[in-house]
C-alpha cells in the first residue's frame, strides 16, 4: 500500500458576490515509500494549495470547501481533528517552504525554532534538545552550527536559512517530505546545493519526498514519478524518462517545448503555449486546455476528458494525445496540419472558433494574482 | 569589430554605493562596490546577455550604463558620444535612443494610467508626433508591434494578465523608436509557458527593428537562447566573456563552469551524466570583497597564494576573455578541483557587534 494516497482531492474558496474558485479539482496521486514524486505546473494550477491542504494548514475561514481523501498510512487526513493533526504534523509528515524568511520567525533565534520541533515531538529539554539541534544542522551543511543556534534569520543568507528550514523538517526524521518551491527563492548555485541536500537526505533516510515546482529541470533530475497539474487537476502522470521522452498531453508537450534549454543553439525558435494560463475552460465543461490547446477536437469541449491509462503506470487525461514513440519531444507539438504559430497567442481569429476564453481576453478580475 | 559596429562601449565602469552611519554627520563608513571596473563593448544590432547571481551588480551595472544611477569613475560611450559627462538636457534627448524593459511589469506600470496615456507619455516628452492623431498612429503600430489588440488602448494594467503586462513594457520602450533596449529581466517574473511568447517576441523584435539588446537575467539558458554574446559578473566585475555558444560548450572561468552546472536541464538523461560542480558557500559581501581573485574563497580549483594576491584581469584566451590566472592549465586538465571548506561569508565581526551595518542587495531595499 502507498504511504500517501490522495484521492479526489477538491479545495474551493467561495465568497460572496463572487464566483466560487475552484483552485484544486478533482486531483489524485499516490506517494511510496522512499519514493520521490514531483508535481509540476504554472501558478495557478492548484499545486501549491494541494499541498496546503494535505498538511491542514489552508486558513480556516467561511467559504473553504475541502472534498476527497488523503489517507497517510492508513489514516484520512483531511477527516482528523486539529489535535492529532498536529501529533502527525513536523513528526510524519513535514513540509518545507518556499520563502525561508517569511517562514521562519524573525524575532526568534534559530536554535530556539529548531528545538521546539524536538521538544513537541521527541520529548527533549535543554542540553539535549540544543546538542541535537546543532547536529542537525550539521547535518544539513550549515558551518559553525553551535553559533548558528543563537543567531536570528536575518543574520542568515537565503541559502542557509533554506538549510535551517530543512533542518527543522527533518529533525523528527518524518516519513513524508513536502517541499513546496523549496530552491525558487535561491541563486542557481545555490538551487543546486539544495538540491544535493535533498537527494542525499532522501537517499539516506528513505524519506518519501513530494517535490512541487514549476522547473521541469529541477523535477528532471529528482523525481521518480511526475504529474503534471493544469487548472486544478492531474494531466499526466508518467515515470520520468517516459514523462520527457514522449510526453503525451499537450500541455506537458507544449511545457517542455517553451523551455529555453542550456544545451540548445542560438536562435532555435522556443514553441510556446498560446495564450495565458488564465484562458480556462471549467472541468465540468470539457477539458480545461482546450482553449490554448493546438490538438483540440470537438470531443475536448462538452465534457471532461476521461483519464485513459497506458502501460507502465502512465496515465494522461486527453482526449487527442500527442502520438507516442518514433516522434521526438520537438516534433510532438507541432501536428503538419495546425502548426504552432506564437502569433496565435495575440491573434484571437487565429486560435479558432471554439475558443471564446482563447486569445487575449482580459482575465476575470477576481483572479488578480501574478 | 571596426569601431562603427559598436553601439555602446563601456571602459572600466564602476559604481560604489557609500554606506552611511550617523544621525549627525553622515559619516561614510565604507562603499558598496555593485560594479568595480567594467569593461565591455556591444555591437548594433547584437545581443549582450549579461548573468550572475543576485548581489553580482549585473543590474546596477544596466542602470548605469543608462545613466540612471551616476557612475562613480569610468566612461559609456553610446555612438560615438560619451555619456558620462553629457550635459542633462543633451542626456535627457539620448534617452530615447537607449529605453529600458523592467522586471516586474505590474510595479513598473502606473496603475491609474490607462495604456494610451503610458505610451503617449514618452512621445511628448520628447516632442515625437505632431498631433493627438499622429501619436494615436504611431502607438498603434507599436501595439501590433509587440503583438496587442487595439482595444487595450482605453484599458488599465492590472487589466492584463503578466504577459500582456509585459508587452505593454516592451511597447513602452518600442514607441520611441530606441536603438538600444536594456532589458533587465524582462522573463523571470512569467510563468514557462508566457516566458516563450516573451522571449520569442524580443527575437522578432530584434529582427524586424535592427534593435540592439543588453538582456540582464540570472537565467542562464534564457541569456543563452537570445544573446550573442555572453558576459558572466561575479562580484562587481566580469569573470569571463564569450560568443554565447562558445561560453556553453568551453567555459573556461571556474565560476563560468561551476554556474553551468548547477543549471538543471530538463531532460533526464542530460540530468543523470552530467557533472556537476558544486560551490560552497555563498556570495561574499560586496563591501567587503576577497583580496585577490574575487572568486578565490570559493573556487575548487584556486593555487596558494597567487589566487589570494593577485587580481586576474581580463585577458583573450581563442575567442573568450578570461579572468583567470590559471584558466588554460584548468582546460587542459591539468589542474584538477579540490575540496573548499565554507568560510564564513559575513564581513568579519558581524553577528557579535550588534551595531554593524550590512549592505543591501539592491540600492534603496533594506529587506
Amino acid at each position: 500500500m502507498a504511504l500517501l494516497e490522495v484521492e479526489d482531492l477538491s479545495v474551493s474558496f467561495a465568497r460572496r458576490g463572487q464566483r466560487t474558485v475552484r483552485a484544486v479539482d478533482g486531483v489524485s496521486f499516490t506517494v511510496d515509500t522512499g519514493e520521490v514524486v514531483g508535481l509540476v505546473g504554472e501558478s495557478g494550477c492548484g499545486k501549491s494549495v494541494t499541498s496546503l491542504a494535505i498538511m491542514g494548514l489552508l486558513p480556516k475561514q467561511p467559504g473553504l470547501t475541502v472534498g476527497g481523501k488523503a489517507v497517510f498510512d492508513g489514516t484520512d487526513l483531511l477527516q482528523l481533528d486539529d489535535r492529532s493533526r498536529r501529533d502527525i504534523r513536523g513528526r510524519d509528515i513535514a513540509m518545507i517552504f518556499q520563502d525561508p524568511l517569511s517562514s521562519l520567525n524573525p524575532v526568534i533565534p534559530i536554535g530556539l525554532q529548531v528545538t521546539e520541533v524536538l521538544t513537541r515531538h521527541r520529548g527533549m529539554k535543554g542540553d539535549a534538545a540544543a546538542k541535537e539541534a546543532a547536529q542537525l544542522l550539521d547535518r544539513v551543511g550549515i558551518p559553525d552550527p553551535k553559533r548558528r543556534l543563537k543567531e536570528y534569520p536575518h543574520q542568515l543568507s537565503g541559502g542557509m536559512r533554506q538549510r535551517a528550514l530543512i533542518a527543522m523538517a527533518v529533525a523528527c526524521q518524518p516519513r513524508l517530505l513536502i517541499a513546496d518551491e523549496p530552491t525558487t527563492a535561491l541563486d542557481v548555485t545555490i538551487q543546486a546545493q539544495i538540491l544535493e541536500l535533498l537527494k542525499d537526505l532522501v537517499r539516506d533516510s528513505g524519506t518519501a519526498l513530494v517535490m512541487i515546482t514549476h522547473d521541469l529541470g529541477v523535477v528532471a533530475g529528482m523525481c521518480d514519478t511526475i504529474n503534471v497539474l493544469y487548472g486544478g487537476r492531474v494531466v499526466e502522470t508518467a515515470r520520468r524518462r517516459p514523462l520527457f521522452r514522449e510526453p503525451r498531453h499537450p500541455y506537458t508537450v507544449g511545457l517542455l517545448g517553451s523551455v529555453p534549454r542550456l544545451d540548445a543553439g542560438r536562435g532555435e525558435r522556443l514553441t510556446p503555449i498560446p495564450g495565458s494560463v488564465r484562458d480556462l475552460l471549467p472541468w465540468a465543461e470539457g477539458c480545461a486546455f482546450a482553449p490554448r490547446c493546438t490538438r483540440r477536437v470537438d470531443a475536448c469541449v462538452g465534457q471532461p476528458p476521461e483519464l485513459v491509462s497506458a502501460h507502465d503506470g502512465r496515465s494522461y487525461r486527453c482526449v487527442n494525445p500527442a502520438p507516442p514513440a518514433g516522434a521526438t519531444p520537438a516534433a510532438a507539438p507541432v501536428d503538419p496540419a495546425a502548426p504552432v504559430d506564437p502569433a496565435a497567442s495575440v491573434d484571437p481569429a487565429a486560435s479558432g472558433e471554439a475558443t471564446s476564453a482563447g486569445g487575449q481576453v482580459p482575465a476575470p478580475r477576481e483572479e488578480e494574482k501574478p | 569589430m571596426t569601431d562603427s559596429d559598436i553601439l555602446v562601449e563601456v571602459r572600466d565602469l564602476k559604481v560604489h554605493f557609500p554606506i552611511k552611519r550617523g544621525v549627525l554627520f553622515d559619516r561614510t563608513v565604507g562603499h558598496v562596490k555593485a560594479v568595480d571596473g567594467v569593461d565591455l563593448r556591444i555591437a548594433r544590432g547584437k545581443t549582450y546577455g549579461l548573468v550572475g547571481e543576485s548581489g553580482c551588480g549585473k543590474s546596477t551595472l544596466g542602470r548605469a550604463l543608462l545613466q540612471l544611477n551616476p557612475p562613480t569613475a569610468g566612461q559609456v560611450s553610446f555612438d560615438g558620444v560619451e555619456l558620462t559627462t553629457l550635459a542633462p538636457n543633451k542626456l535627457r534627448a539620448m534617452r530615447k535612443r537607449m529605453q529600458m524593459i523592467f522586471q516586474d511589469p505590474m510595479s513598473s506600470l502606473d496603475p491609474r494610467q490607462n495604456i494610451e496615456s503610458i505610451l503617449t507619455e514618452g512621445l511628448q516628452t520628447h516632442g515625437i508626433g505632431g498631433s493627438r492623431e499622429e501619436r494615436r498612429k504611431i502607438i498603434s503600430e507599436t501595439l501590433d508591434k509587440v503583438g496587442l489588440p487595439r482595444w487595450a488602448l482605453s484599458r488599465y494594467p492590472h487589466e492584463f494578465s503578466g504577459g500582456q503586462r509585459q508587452r505593454i513594457g516592451i511597447a513602452r520602450a518600442l514607441v520611441l523608436g530606441p536603438e538600444l533596449i536594456v532589458a533587465d529581466e524582462p522573463v523571470s517574473a512569467l510563468d514557462v509557458s508566457i516566458q516563450a511568447q516573451v522571449v520569442n517576441l524580443l527575437d522578432e523584435l530584434q529582427d524586424s527593428l535592427g534593435l540592439t539588446y543588453l538582456v540582464i537575467a540570472h537565467d542562464l539558458a534564457v541569456v543563452r537562447h537570445i544573446s550573442d554574446t555572453v558576459g558572466v559578473m561575479y562580484l562587481g566585475a566580469l569573470v569571463e566573456e564569450a560568443p554565447g555558444d562558445r561560453l556553453y560548450t568551453e567555459p573556461l572561468h571556474p565560476y563560468t563552469r561551476a554556474l553551468m552546472s548547477a543549471v538543471p536541464v530538463p531532460d533526464p538523461d542530460v540530468e543523470d551524466r552530467r557533472e556537476r560542480i558544486l560551490l560552497a558557500g555563498d556570495l561574499p559581501s560586496p563591501a567587503n570583497p576577497p583580496a585577490g581573485c574575487r572568486f578565490h574563497t570559493r573556487c575548487p580549483w584556486a593555487q596558494p597564494t597567487r589566487c589570494a594576491d593577485e587580481r586576474p584581469v581580463l585577458r583573450e584566451i581563442g575567442e573568450s576573455r578570461v579572468a583567470c590566472h590559471f584558466a588554460e592549465r584548468i582546460a587542459s586538465g591539468e589542474l584538477r578541483p579540490h575540496k573548499v571548506s565554507v568560510e564564513i561569508v559575513r564581513p568579519a565581526g558581524e553577528g557579535e557587534e550588534p551595531d554593524t551595518v550590512s549592505a543591501p542587495s539592491e540600492p534603496g531595499s533594506f529587506v
